[in-house]
């Protein structure tokens, strides 16, 4: 076995500086993220410039300084909430892709539905009122198309 | 010179509309029939009028004529002659005279035909044709004028109609040039496509407005317009398909539908025009709905016209600008005026218009129509209230905010499910009675077969609750409108002895709506397999590439190898494209060439995507534009859109549909039956089975 | 065969029914209207008395210490508010100018000059202000709310207001020179 002679000296040195890099604090952000990982973010959130643009797809330079944000953000740890209540404090919330009023927002149509469905409803039960027995269903046929009339006279003698 | 002429003859017509309309409201008042003629004619003259105006702005526009504002504003020497022409409807003032135009062909079509059954219906049809588009050319005379020349006065160069004093024709070197996203096929098509049908819808009303201040309140409206009715919804159908393949293309976000504001003022006539064509069929064959047909039509013109003036060909524009453009207010006054004046209407005639028949069943087909309308109308709310609230927010709390896409797929999704729904079930039901009965004993086989598909899909496709749901409506509705589809065949087969493929083919000629609108029902599902495709499975990625390095997605694996810029001086643009080269399990498929046109005129950037298409799946790869590009990499956008070629699919099969439902009809065919004998009288109970 | 059904009786819509369609109606078409006239307005214009306002200050660029600005706080001063961006190119072309004119005005005591940021980050806004040398208080229009007050219609726009808190001049657009500045504020020194 061959002795491999190394000066005093080159190991001193390297001890040194192996100590003062294990010593030195590592950086507190972790690896920076990833283009997917801002776009997932800046999808949700609008240009507050530019006309109903996303964010993710924004070619502006100041959309691009958003998304380094956001990149800036995340690799301090900032949650996506928190990330999007920053942009709600800087730019007003109509940089959000929904109003913050949930409320409203689904309850106004929610209940023009209802109402709609609810006269439907009342419509269904004036029309229903006056006929209640069989016969009015009999004296309806010929109202029928007659070709389609004749096709389900076929389909029911075929069975 | 040739534009103050061309200005002129603008005039003219405009003059023409206003005769037309005093004319045929005096004659009609005070019983002229010559006066009511007058103003017929003066109407077809609307027509060769607005196309010699027309032909003026084509030709100023092919011959660089840049002292004419609008010409500056759409072409640029480096633009080829047929964009040139295109440029017509390239911009505010060009798509106003398009749309009058178009407007004046469809009128002149309509007042050409017989008139004998009808004579009380002309007046009122011309008057509302025209009262609409004097208004539409009035835009053009007063406000928007596209013959407008520029004039260098010491306030500066600015347009005008007529020269100022002291004003010196100004004509610019070169012009501002097409905006570049719209130098697409799809855009070329896309604005009058959707114009065709914004325009045909107006006929129909104008019949039902005859109809109500005629009082002939019956159903002969509907029938002298259902045609017009079907193109119209045709052209609308198709003019949104192109708007949204357009984008998918060239709008570099690698989507077909953002729930835009502008995209959503298209929908809510098309919405409104579907319902409309449903439940005419009831009043057709049952009698009933005559209120609320008139008012569909009623909201389909106003919606119309509101949305017109959103999709101003040629530039996106939203609500904002809507409001801030000095035509906002005008438009909000027409449209106001109208929908009042027809509400009136509808209120003055209501008794006018009770029904006949009453309902059954709440399975029957007209019951089941109705909730489509209900359906229909729902959606339609969701899309207005998300239009308005951000309008509505700002007066009340003085906070803007925005609706997006999240609100309006949430809302909708389940809308559109039920739809769906529906239309698997609404052909299997009968007009005037259907029971759970007879109904499920129709409906259980496709059920139990689309359970089963679904059920295979779970196991070998996905797990997404979502996804199942839409994937089993759709086979559900599929297998059920075949089944239909097949059952007439089949007894068709057996009465007549012909074979399965005559049978089929004369069965969809001798009632095209009806089969026709089963085409379309299919055709919808296939889009909807489409839609959930790309809505759901949808995977995207961005990345830096140097030139070499690859990157995986969705088991594509994608190498960037190489970038090349070089300008085209006479066209007026820098490319710059890249090659990409893609792979599957180590086998090479092809290469993509995503690149950025960059145009020096109007100084604007497209983005065109590198697409590989299969009815699998899209790869779909962007040069990203805001990131430089250097020899140490490029950026790309990539996105993978499973089943998203089943939506264009769909929609080819969808053209084909309702050019079939709306083929004109011969009358009922003579068809040899074979009488079985008559049982002679007997006590016979009607089976309430059926 | 047998007859149909008696046919309803023949009414019009009843009153409270139409009463009901018009008021939707109308407030439909009325809500339209008054959003059409507020985007239709354009920025607060001269006479009008501004209401106020409080600006965070980005800090190194705070008013006598303090980090935030209220307008109410400044009266008997002359106001001269600048919205800008870091991203806005036209805003550069009368940055120098506003820094001189300030520099002018400052030591009077009767001005205040305030930089209000529009929809901007702060980083890039700092390398802003450091490029042009800009000492003035600046601060970022959180959520746009006074950019939105003064309805401005991009950037850069300048407010005058004077020492009673009276807006007297609006500038749309960037100073072309320096006596442009110098010929709002000196009238309202007298």
């Amino acid at each position: 076995m061959k002795v491999v002679y190394i000066p005093k000296l080159l190991v001193a040195a390297f001890l040194a500086l192996s100590l003062a890099f294990l010593a030195s604090p590592a950086p507190a952000q972790g690896p920076t993220p990833t283009d997917d990982e801002v776009n997932r973010i800046a999808k949700q959130l609008y240009c507050p410039v530019c006309e109903s643009t996303p964010l993710d797809v924004c070619p502006t330079e100041a959309c691009r300084q958003w998304r380094d944000l956001i990149r800036t953000m995340l690799a301090d740890g900032k949650s996506e909430e928190e990330i999007k209540q920053y942009f709600v404090t800087q730019y007003g919330v109509r940089v959000l892709d929904e109003p913050p009023n949930r409320v409203l927002t689904y309850l106004v149509p929610g209940v023009a539905i209802l109402l709609g469905g609810l006269l439907l409803l009342r419509g269904f039960q004036m029309w229903m009122k006056p006929s209640g027995t069989g016969t009015a269903a009999v004296e309806n046929q010929p109202a029928q198309d007659p070709y389609v009339a004749r096709l389900e006279e076929e389909l029911k003698k075929q069975k | 010179m040739i534009a103050n002429f061309g200005f002129g003859v603008l005039f003219i017509t405009f003059l023409v509309t206003l005769y037309s309309v005093f004319a045929a409201i005096y004659g009609d008042r005070r019983q002229i029939p010559a006066l009511v003629e007058s103003a017929r004619r003066a109407m077809l003259m609307t027509w060769p009028l607005l196309t010699l105006t027309a032909g003026v702005l084509i030709y100023l526009l092919i011959n660089n004529h840049f002292e004419v504002q609008f010409v500056y504003e759409v072409t640029s020497r480096s633009m080829p002659t047929y964009l040139k022409v295109t440029a017509w409807w390239g911009g505010q003032a060009g798509s106003l005279l398009f749309w009058s135009w178009l407007m004046s062909a469809f009128a002149s079509l309509v007042t050409l035909r017989k008139w004998d059954r009808d004579r009380e219906f002309l007046p009122w049809v011309i008057v509302v044709a025209c009262v609409t588009m004097a208004f539409f050319i009035g835009m053009n005379v007063f406000f928007e004028n596209p013959f407008a020349q520029l004039y260098q006065t010491f306030e500066g160069v600015k347009p005008y109609t007529f020269r100022p004093p002291d004003g010196i024709l100004m004509t610019p070197d070169d012009g501002r040039g097409l905006n570049p996203l719209l130098r697409h096929p799809g855009m070329i098509i896309h604005p009058p496509m959707l114009y065709l049908g914004f325009v045909s819808f107006v006929i129909p009303y104008a019949f039902a407005i005859a109809a109500l201040i005629t009082g002939r309140t019956d159903d002969r409206w509907i029938r002298l317009t259902r045609r017009w009715a079907l193109w119209a919804w045709l052209f609308l159908s198709f003019g949104l398909v192109l708007g949204g393949r357009w984008a998918y293309d060239v709008l570099g976000w690698g989507g077909y539908w953002g729930w835009d504001p502008v995209e959503i003022a298209a929908f809510m006539p098309w919405l409104t025009g579907t319902a409309f064509l449903h439940s005419v069929m009831i009043q057709e064959k049952r009698g009933m709905l005559k209120h609320w047909n008139m008012l569909l039509i009623i909201l389909t013109y106003d919606l119309v016209i509101f949305g017109t003036f959103l999709t101003r060909s040629g530039v996106l524009s939203s609500v904002h600008a809507f409001a801030q453009s000095a035509i906002g207010p005008l438009f909000f006054t027409f449209i106001g005026f109208t929908l009042i004046a027809s509400v009136a209407l509808i209120i003055y005639r209501w008794s006018g218009l009770r029904s006949e028949t009453e309902m059954t069943s709440m399975l029957s087909r007209e019951a089941l129509f109705l909730l489509n309308n209900l359906l229909f109308m729902s959606i339609l709310v969701v899309c207005f209230w998300g239009v308005i609230f951000p309008l509505i927010s700002e007066l009340f709390s003085g906070q803007k905010v925005t609706v997006g896409p999240p609100f309006y797929e949430r809302a909708t999704s389940p809308l559109f499910g039920a739809l769906m729904l529906l239309m698997g079930v609404a052909p299997l039901s009968a007009w005037g009675h259907s029971t759970v009965k007879t109904l499920g004993r129709t409906l259980w086989k496709p059920a139990v077969a689309a359970v089963a598909i679904t059920v295979l899909l779970f196991f070998t496709y996905t797990q997404k609750i979502g996804a199942l749901i839409g994937f089993f409506l759709v086979a559900f509705v599929i297998l059920v409108t075949i089944y239909e589809y097949w059952r007439g065949a089949y007894a068709r087969q057996r009465s007549q002895g012909e074979n399965i493929f005559t049978a089929f083919w004369n069965l969809t000629g001798r009632n095209r709506r009806r089969y026709g609108g089963y085409i379309i029902h299919i055709s919808m599902m296939l889009m909807a397999i489409g839609i959930l495709g790309i809505e759901i499975f949808q995977v995207e990625t961005q990345g830096t590439l140097a030139q070499g390095e690859s990157l995986e997605i969705a088991g594509y694996t994608v190498q960037y190898k190489e970038i090349a810029s070089w300008s085209d001086a006479p066209a007026g643009v820098n490319y710059t494209r890249s090659v990409i080269d893609i792979y599957r399990d180590g086998k090479f498929l092809g290469e993509l060439n995503p690149r950025i046109d960059y145009y020096f005129d109007s100084q604007q950037t497209m983005t065109i995507p590198g697409n590989r298409s299969t009815m699998r799946d899209d790869l779909y790869i962007l040069l990203v534009d805001w990131e430089p590009v250097s020899s140490t990499g490029a950026t790309f956008k990539i996105y993978v859109n499973p089943l998203v070629n089943w939506l264009w699919l769909g929609s080819l099969l969808f053209l084909a549909g309702v050019v079939i439902a709306a083929w004109p009809e011969k009358e009922a065919e003579r068809v040899p039956v074979t009488v079985r004998a008559r049982v002679p009288q007997q006590e016979q109970t009607p089976s309430a089975a059926d | 065969m047998t007859e149909t059904s008696i046919p309803a009786p023949r009414r019009g819509v009843p009153i409270w029914a139409q009463i009901i369609i018009w008021v939707f109606l109308v407030g439909l078409l009325v809500i339209v209207a008054l959003g059409l006239r507020r985007a239709q307005q354009g920025t607060v214009q001269p006479g009008q008395v501004i209401d106020n306002f409080t600006l965070p200050l980005f800090s190194g660029y705070e008013l006598d210490g303090k980090s935030e600005v209220h307008l109410t706080d400044l009266r008997g001063k002359v106001v001269v508010i600048n919205f800008w961006a870091s991203w806005c190119k036209p805003c550069e072309q009368e940055a120098a100018e506003m820094q001189q004119a300030w520099l002018e005005y400052e030591p009077t005591g009767q001005v205040v000059f305030l930089g209000a940021d529009y929809v901007d980050t702060e980083p890039e806004a700092r390398v802003y202000l450091k490029k042009f040398g800009i000492t003035y208080p600046n601060g970022p229009d959180l959520a746009t709310r006074i950019s939105q007050y003064f309805r401005i219609k991009g950037v850069p726009e300048t407010y005058f207001i004077d020492q009673d808190g009276v807006l007297k001049y609006v500038q749309v657009g960037p100073f072309s020179s320096i006596d442009q500045i110098r010929a709002q504020i000196d009238p309202l020194l007298k």
